[in-house]
């Protein structure tokens, strides 16, 4: 079994930022179109992960023109450019799925504020980074100047 | 030249290729084996060798096989196998066989033994459809007819029944090496491989295909 980690090991990434259910995100993702190859951004919230070692994925959703989307991507794969936390999001459950039978004012997400602890302690809103080495999410200004990318 | 090397199966993962795609991959240790015995056309009538895998302490082989070990002189196998080599082959006892007689990119057979599932009835072992569980219905997991009272008033040979199943020996062909890794004796193969995890395999280059 270790063996077996340790060939997992070697396709793990640790460059993403640390992003939880709930949370808003923007995942760039390279996409072949013939030979030419752009990146292309999808924005939502994540609903949920499924982990398992390196063939964990997680699941965006987002609404667009009426009709909701979700898209599934393996956390690992090497196709995301990158991924940005837009806002944190405050929520009680692993899996939102309940998302897909709600709209409007029902669909939305509470942010996650900073709060105060029992001491009297400001504890941060952002959690625990779920890995080392972790960069923290990059700031949003820095994702929109690039041109090449298109909004699905 | 088919040439081949015993591992054990370690388990199944997934990678990424080059292009980003997932591929499914299992995880195969395999090797190093040592040749315990050369077998030429002049003494056995064929040439083959016969490899040994997993070291196993001298006070757990019988008399027999400690002097058949002792011939190669490398030390007791718990799992032997025969291959058939090339008449004009260097490979003679003694000799180690390591996991780089692969390379990324060839075809492989891999032979095991499936996992075994005991008695198991028709729909299991025979895919048959089954009726239904309600309404009335009195036809659940039961094979059906085997053969009608007038004719053929027996049951044909080799009717498709309940009994054993699993833990056979099993070959799948063509199967793309995904990775090697000298090193660690690892040898990674796209797709699936019969038996359970740690069981023993035997990975050749494919018969068919390739080589």
């Amino acid at each position: 079994m270790n063996l077996l980690k340790e060939v997992e090991k070697s396709y793990l990434r640790s460059d993403l930022p640390a992003f939880k259910v709930g949370d808003t995100i923007r995942v760039y993702s390279r996409i072949k179109e013939g030979e030419k190859e752009r990146v292309q951004y999808f924005e939502g919230i994540v609903i949920g992960f499924h982990r398992n070692g390196v063939s964990t994925t997680f699941k965006v959703r987002k609404e667009s023109y009426g009709v909701g989307v979700e898209r599934t991507y393996p956390m690992n794969s090497p196709l995301i450019e990158k991924i940005v936390v837009k806002k944190k999001g405050d929520v009680r459950r692993a899996k939102l799925f309940f998302l897909r039978e709600v709209s409007g004012k029902k669909a939305r997400i509470r942010e996650k504020k900073d709060w105060l602890g029992k001491k009297g302690v400001a504890v941060p809103a952002e959690g625990t980074p779920e890995r080392t080495m972790e960069e923290p999410p990059p700031a949003e200004s820095a994702a929109a100047p690039e041109t090449t990318e298109t909004k699905e | 030249m088919t040439t081949g090397i015993l591992g054990k199966k370690l388990g199944m993962t997934q990678v990424f290729d080059a292009e980003g795609k997932v591929i499914p991959v299992t995880v195969i240790e395999a090797g190093p084996c040592t040749v315990v015995q050369r077998k030429t056309v002049q003494s056995d009538g064929y040439d083959a060798v016969q490899i040994g895998f997993v070291p196993k302490k001298a006070h757990r082989v019988g008399k027999p096989m400690i002097g058949h070990f002792r011939k190669a002189g490398k030390g007791a196998f718990g799992a032997l196998k025969e291959m058939r080599i090339a008449s004009g082959s260097p490979l003679d006892a003694g000799q180690e066989i390591q996991v780089d007689i692969f390379k990324e990119g060839d075809v492989v057979d891999v032979t095991g033994h499936t996992k075994g599932r005991g008695f198991a009835g028709v729909i299991k072992r025979w895919n048959f459809k089954g009726g239904r569980a309600t309404h009335g219905s009195m036809f659940h997991r039961a094979p059906g007819s085997i053969g009608a009272s007038a004719y053929p008033s027996r049951v044909i040979k080799n009717m498709k029944m309940a009994g054993h199943y699993g833990n056979e020996k099993v070959t799948i062909l063509n199967l793309q090496v995904v990775g090697v890794r000298p090193e660690q004796n690892l040898l990674l193969v796209r797709g699936a491989v019969p038996g359970a995890r740690n069981s023993l395999v035997f990975v050749r280059h494919a018969v068919k295909k390739g080589n």
